[in-house]
């Protein structure tokens, strides 16, 4: 399989061999960090054997907090050891030291509600594997389908996102989420949490067209009153059956349902209008659930009702015109500013699986209008992990969590600054060549430019 | 039975008024003079002259006489109107009255789904595309229809125009008078008018798809049809027809004020003055529509206050939407104040009668009533050429009038009479006689009573006395027959019934049988006591009032975020700032630049100030605008005209939408320019407009003046239709794409040197002359390119014809054949990291720009978006990111290099005295993530300044505020409402193929995606 592909995208001279492939993939075998010359699926990494020093630079925890010269210290994939490194002195000789002076550490980056790895080419049906048919898909389940060799998630990983929730997408419930790390052969190994989440779309009014959608108001509020209805009397059927004594009758998205009841699994619903958040909140708190809002363009117009109620918010991309005409023409840009200040737990996402890599950008965006760099990046780590809870083992860098995290010359929210240079997953020092860096090194090669 | 009914009743009119004499009669003959004398009535002959106590004679349908001092003479029927007024009869100047409307007219305007069908399925020698119909005549398919004629003349309407709203080129409408006789008797004029609009009506033909294709084939209609008089190869009737129609009055249908402007335009390049049936938002530019000289007719149609007593349901309507309801009814006016000739119609008001209602509105909110009779009477009359047949009460014309009960613009006013072609049709039954006053009533069995009748039906009646008792009564009267009913409770008990006639007039006496409830029966008789004491009462009117404005000033543009003042040029000294200039002085760190006149004066350290206001730019940076070279915002009607794969006769410049918010939020990202272009729905586009976000001006003043025309090609997927569409429209590969080219340009070479040979009758030809253009030097091309192959091959394809490449623009493989561009000095204009949207974007790679800028191709960063547009400077700061090109070299991506595409490096694009004032402050490095643009001047006008930009958030939200508890004050009283619905700004990309269903009505109200193409 590997020779297959190798030989597929290794350099362009006809004369390739069989010799040829079998040397690269040993070099593969042997160096995985330089593999410019590979496939573009980067062979995951080993598991960590060396204890790993970082030493000296600006330690961003991803909890608020800033050590400006600080350490992080990981051994067998975990963090044991993280702070002021003007206090402490390392014995170097088991451990790979690393000096990180004026250079900058953060917990990797978490990309919530995406379809990486489920989709490859928009526009190619084939490679669409993120809406099934069907309004109520609990049983739907994202894992599965996730494809570790899709040449997205390493683009990824060498902006910073190391992690993401992939979910299904469509009907009135869309199925279960999983998160992955994005280093992996394949699904088992890539899995954080296993079916994490179960995700609603809120039915709601589609928005712009106005009296042209086909539909007259009427029959459009009566189509969402219908959707609701049957959304509630599946919620309210589902939890029977997953009370009572198993059913001579199986159903299988019924059974789907039950780790949300019974508290496995967080309620993801996207709205975006206030009043369809406020709706999506209180419909959830009828069956005992504090969903978590996703989208919630508006949720800015509600802080109080969500602080209230306890409900986090996974804000839609700020990059975003605003909602109305009439609105604040930087809007977008402060919503998760102003949820956060007034103290709602916000994360912020991104649009379209291929975009993924731009998540730093929007905390940096977050940052720019109206909270402090430290807060902002909460958005896209402690926050995220806090909100899909998996906070005990990633979003900061904490002694016990897994050492996911990376190194970066500069600001890792700011493009101007971004710059990767190392990256750990679970400890494991991962490849951060991608399908692009190899098309920049070959034709630049070709115009012998650098 | 009813079928026999029916039948008697046509025969028996038809016998009673016929009048044709080409037609044969059933029976005797009954022919009549009409001779009717109107008596003591004020005539109103016209807007300018009253008759009081008038007489008015007329004969056979025609007015014989008006005057004060005429005899009767013996013959005529003698109707006394003491007290009544005479008015001519209204005049409609557009209405689809008497024609079968097509209801796949109206619904399709332009756009909606492509069928792939290319050319007319009409049978005949007619037009290549439907929408060109101006063999229709109305006066060939006109019928009365009698039940709408008695609509309107109860609004108080004589005659009207009529016209087939159906198409481009409508043919010719008919102006009618509403008797209803017989279509040879009504007929005013066979051929009123030209007619026109932008929508192609019912034509399936798929071209145009947009407003700009509309607008290009009525441009090319015209050039044919001038063609076609010098021609000997071929007949068309359509076009014969378009040539005889040519020297009548020319109405356009083009609503709203950038549509007239447009039309306009159109006109004025083939000598035409148009007559503009417009949608009643003229107030919102007056200057420019009077700049028109257009007569207009105008809608007095207002739109109902929205529903805003849900907070969050008035969130999702617009501050314009506010302001346009509480302004319309003060259009009338306003279009007066302006001296513009206008007309009113009744056009789009659900019914007639609301008519009178909306009219009264607009006198209170500014209108004079003598403006008003004029606007439905002359004027009108003259545009549709029949004023030596109707609109003023003159001897010699029809006689076509109104009788009324009082001045026709009060809210009391009753309509009695219309009649027409001396024909009398009776609206409101005209009781000469007013029985208001108080009577002596008495009747048998009861005595006497006190009557006093308050109102047409509204009475009551007294007794004093040991009885005494106060009761209200009901009144009946059917012309001189009385009903009179109450209840004194005792003596008697019961209801009192009376019924009678008025047995004499002056002074009125009624008489006739009571009953009473026990059963007797007995006399009563009324007379006349005194008249009651008037009682001021309160106008009720039908409904509350429309909003009026009164002082309410007017914000340009009519949008959000518009301006009540104009923005000016402003003398401004930047100081101590970081300067990125884009010359060869590099980034100056505590350097000024002075703004003067529009212009940069100054670029350096300590430049005085002088007289300009000095601007503390200390840890700010100084930048030149941000250049959009890929844009598709301010356009309306569709950004592609896809239906074929040649389309380079259509020109964005047609359709700029200067009210787009997206303006504004792009001021509020430091872009000062950018390149509006056609999509990529076919090989070769439609011409693309260079503007400048000059916010508030009007259309044809954003556009970027001496700049070079350019016109967008595309290549690849979408052209292929890849993605979408129906697979029918050629070209469906890449091998096709090419041969699209090499045959459009075959035939511009053959075109052009026809067009050298002289005395040659060379048909011109829009499309091809564009391309001429092209291979001349004289357009240049942005072409929309992914993956190299194709690439390639219009380099090949541009060598072998002989034309120049000017832009690869999207161009995400250009790093594959970055030494091809750069030998033939093609620009790049690409994304910074967009990908795997498609197929043809599997390799895009966000190093593209770094590679083509190395190679030495001139690169940029674009947008086609909207939304990322709004930060391009960041996706500049991608270029750092990914590759790692210099910061001064990454911000010339989205300022200097495409000022040099587009060729306007020499105005813009860097910061060097005597270059344009395109100017951004930014709060910090402008390729950051954290830099907001804090000022952005255009011309050295501050079009956004961060600060001011929350003053006016908040005056906008009193703003709505105030409108909000008017629409509730409006609901409260019983107004109507609709629900508010919701609009964003259209949103195009590339690949926003039809965008309209329902002609112009979803302009601001679609919401786009927020992909590429």
């Amino acid at each position: 399989m590997i020779f297959l592909t190798v030989s597929k995208q290794s350099t362009q001279k006809k004369e390739d061999t069989i010799m040829n492939k079998t040397i690269l993939t040993l070099f593969l075998a042997m160096a995985t960090s330089v593999s410019a010359f590979a496939q573009a699926n980067i062979s995951p990494a080993k598991a960590q054997t060396k204890k790993v020093i970082l030493l000296g630079g600006v330690v961003h925890t991803g909890n608020g907090q800033v050590i400006n010269n600080g350490y992080v210290v990981f051994e067998k994939g975990k963090i044991t050891g993280v702070g002021d490194a003007t206090v402490v002195k390392f014995a170097t000789n088991d451990a790979e030291l690393i000096n990180i002076n004026g250079k900058h550490v953060y917990p990797g980056f978490i990309a919530p509600v995406n379809t990486l790895g489920l989709v490859e080419y928009e526009s190619i049906k084939a490679t669409l594997d993120f809406q099934e048919i069907g309004n109520l898909n609990p049983h739907i389940r994202s894992l599965v389908a996730y494809n570790t060799d899709s040449k997205v998630p390493a683009t990824l990983r060498s902006n910073g996102v190391l992690m993401a929730q992939i979910r299904p997408s469509g009907g009135v419930i869309s199925g279960s989420s999983s998160i992955v790390q994005l280093d992996a052969w394949n699904w088992e190994d890539a899995a954080i949490k296993t079916d994490d989440g179960m995700h609603v779309n809120w039915p709601t009014v589609p928005r712009g067209r106005g009296g042209r959608t086909g539909f007259s108001s009427e029959s459009i509020t009566e189509r969402i009153q219908g959707a609701i209805s049957e959304l509630s009397s599946f919620f309210a059927e589902a939890k029977a059956y997953n009370e009572g004594a198993k059913p001579a009758e199986t159903n299988t998205r019924m059974a789907a349902m039950a780790k949300l009841f019974k508290g496995e699994q967080k309620l993801y619903i996207t709205a975006n209008t206030q009043k369809d958040i406020v709706a999506a909140v209180n419909f959830a708190k009828k069956f005992n659930v504090t969903p978590v809002i996703i989208g919630g363009s508006d949720a800015y117009l509600i802080t109080d009702f969500l602080k209230q109620n306890n409900v986090a918010v996974i804000v839609k991309q700020p990059h975003a015109l605003p909602n109305n005409i009439d609105d604040d023409v930087n809007m977008p840009y402060k919503n998760a500013a102003i949820l956060y200040n007034a103290g709602v737990t916000v994360a912020v996402s991104i649009d379209d699986f291929w975009q993924q890599r731009n998540l730093p950008f929007m905390a940096g965006t977050v940052a720019a209008w109206g909270l402090d760099k430290e807060k902002a990046l909460q958005t896209i780590t402690l926050n995220t992990a806090k909100i899909l809870g998996i906070d005990k083992t990633v979003g900061s860098l904490e002694i016990g969590k897994d050492a996911t995290l990376f190194i970066s010359t500069g600001d890792a929210l700011d493009m101007k600054s971004n710059k990767i240079e190392k990256a750990f997953i679970q400890g494991r020092d991962i490849n951060l060549d991608n399908l692009h860096k190899q098309l920049d090194k070959k034709f630049s090669d070709k115009y012998t430019i650098k | 039975m009813k079928k026999i009914l029916l039948a008697f009743a046509l025969v028996f009119s038809a016998v009673f008024v016929l009048a044709q004499q080409t037609y044969p009669v059933n029976g005797s003959f009954d022919v009549r003079s009409g001779q009717y004398a109107f008596t003591n009535a004020t005539i109103v002959v016209n807007a300018n002259q009253t008759i009081s106590n008038g007489i008015l004679l007329i004969k056979n349908q025609v007015i014989q006489s008006v005057g004060t001092d005429t005899s009767v003479p013996k013959g005529y029927v003698v109707i006394n109107l003491k007290g009544k007024y005479i008015y001519p009869s209204l005049i409609d100047a557009f209405t689809s009255y008497g024609i079968p409307v097509d209801p796949s007219a109206a619904q399709r305007g332009f756009g909606g789904q492509r069928q792939s069908i290319f050319t007319s399925t009409k049978k005949g020698a007619y037009n290549w595309n439907a929408a060109i119909r101006p063999e229709t005549e109305v006066r060939t398919i006109f019928s009365i229809d009698s039940k709408k004629a008695d609509d309107l003349r109860k609004a108080g309407f004589g005659s009207v125009n009529v016209i087939n709203r159906d198409g481009i080129a409508r043919g010719t409408s008919a102006a009618v008078t509403l008797n209803d006789e017989f279509e040879h008797k009504v007929v005013l004029r066979d051929q009123s008018a030209a007619n026109y609009s932008f929508s192609k009506g019912s034509s399936t033909n798929d071209y145009p798809t947009s407003l700009m294709g509309s607008i290009a084939l009525l441009r090319q209609t015209y050039l044919d049809a001038a063609w076609y008089k010098n021609q000997k190869e071929e007949y068309n009737i359509s076009l014969d027809e378009f040539n005889k129609q040519q020297n009548l009055p020319q109405i356009f249908e083009a609503d709203g004020w950038q549509n007239i402007l447009r039309a306009d335009k159109i006109g004025k390049e083939f000598g035409k003055q148009y007559i503009i049936k417009s949608n009643g938002d003229e107030y919102q530019r007056i200057d420019a529509v009077k700049a028109t000289g257009a007569s207009l007719i105008i809608p007095i149609t207002y739109p109902k206050a929205y529903d805003v007593e849900d907070p969050a349901e008035a969130r999702n309507v617009t501050l314009a939407q506010m302001k346009a309801w509480e302004m319309a009814s003060s259009n009338p006016g306003i279009l007066e104040k302006a001296g513009i000739n206008f007309a009113l119609t009744s056009f789009g008001l659900d019914n007639a009668r609301e008519f009178w209602a909306n009219i009264r509105t607009a006198i209170e909110s500014g209108l004079t009533e003598k403006q008003a009779l004029l606007a439905v009477t002359e004027v009108p009359a003259k545009l549709l050429g029949i004023s030596d047949k109707v609109g003023s009460i003159e001897k010699g014309k029809l006689a076509n009038f109104l009788i009324t009960s009082d001045n026709l613009f009060k809210s009391t006013n009753i309509i009695h009479e219309n009649w027409v072609q001396g024909k009398r049709y009776i609206v409101n039954k005209m009781d000469v006689s007013d029985l208001k006053g108080i009577y002596n009533l008495n009747v048998d069995g009861v005595g006497a009573l006190i009557l006093k009748v308050t109102g047409a039906t509204t009475a009551s009646i007294e007794r004093s006395g040991a009885d005494s008792v106060k009761t209200t009564a009901t009144l009946g009267r059917n012309g001189d027959w009385i009903t009179l009913s109450f209840n004194l409770k005792k003596n008697p008990k019961g209801d009192i019934r009376l019924t009678g006639y008025i047995s004499s007039e002056l002074p009125i006496a009624m008489k006739g049988e009571s009953a009473l409830s026990d059963g007797s029966e007995g006399k009563w008789t009324a007379t006349f006591k005194e008249a009651g004491k008037e009682t001021p009462k309160r106008e009720r009117s039908e409904e509350p009032k429309s909003a009026l404005a009164t002082n309410v000033p007017l914000i340009y543009p009519f949008q959000s975020f518009g301006n009540e003042i104009q923005p000016k040029s402003e003398s401004v000294l930047l100081k101590n700032a970081t300067v990125w200039t884009n010359e060869k002085e590099g980034i100056l760190q505590n350097a000024d630049v002075l703004l003067e006149n529009g212009k940069i004066k100054a670029v350096g350290k300590n430049l005085a100030a002088g007289t300009a206001k000095v601007v503390d730019a200390t840890g700010k940076h100084v930048t030149p605008g941000v250049i959009d070279e890929h844009s598709h915002i301010g356009i309306t009607g569709g950004v592609n005209e896809g239906a074929q794969s040649v389309s380079s006769e259509v020109r964005v410049g047609d359709v700029l939408n200067s009210e787009d918010v997206n303006i504004y939020r792009q001021l509020a990202g430091g872009v000062t320019s950018s390149q509006l272009l056609h999509g990529s729905a076919n090989p070769i586009g439609g011409q693309s407009q260079l503007i400048k976000l000059r916010w508030g001006k009007l259309p044809e003043e954003l556009k970027f003046a001496g700049a070079d025309g350019f016109i967008k090609f595309a290549l690849g997927e979408n052209v292929k239709q890849s993605n979408f569409g129906s697979g029918q429209r050629f070209p469906v590969t890449r091998m096709g794409v090419e041969q699209t080219f090499v045959d459009a340009f075959t035939r511009a070479k053959d075109y052009e040197t026809a067009l050298k040979v002289k005395g040659n009758n060379v048909r011109r030809d829009l499309e091809l002359d564009a391309l001429v253009e092209i291979l001349n030097n004289k357009r240049f091309i942005t072409c929309h390119s992914y993956v190299q192959s194709e690439i390639n091959m219009l380099i090949h394809v541009a060598d072998s014809l002989g034309f120049k490449i000017n832009t690869f623009t999207h161009i995400l493989e250009g790093y594959k054949v970055a030494d091809k561009m750069k030998a033939h000095g093609i620009a790049a204009s690409t994304f910074s990291d967009w990908w795997a949207y498609k197929f043809e974007v599997a390799e895009a790679i966000p190093y593209n720009g770094k590679i083509m800028h190395n190679v030495g191709v001139t690169t940029a960063f674009n947008s086609d978006d909207a939304e990322m547009a709004r930060r391009l400077n960041q996706e500049a700061g991608k270029a750092v990111l990914y590759g790692g090109v210099s910061e001064e070299d990454a911000f010339k991506f989205v300022s200097l290099n495409p000022a040099k595409m587009l060729h306007i490096d020499n105005k813009v694009g860097s910061l060097k005295a005597g270059k344009d004032a395109d100017v951004v402050v930014w709060s910090d490095h402008p390729l950051s993530i954290y830099a907001k643009a804090e000022k952005t001047f255009v011309d050295g006008v501050l079009y956004w300044d961060i600060e001011k930009d929350a003053l006016k958030l908040k005056q906008q939200q009193a703003e709505r505020a105030r409108l909000i508890q008017k629409m509730l004050d409006s609901k409260n009283k019983g107004g109507r409402t609709q629900r508010p619905t919701g609009t964003t700004s259209t949103l195009y990309n590339c690949e926003t193929a039809s965008d309209f269903s329902n002609g112009f009505e979803a302009i601001n109200s679609e919401e786009g995606g927020h992909h590429h193409e």
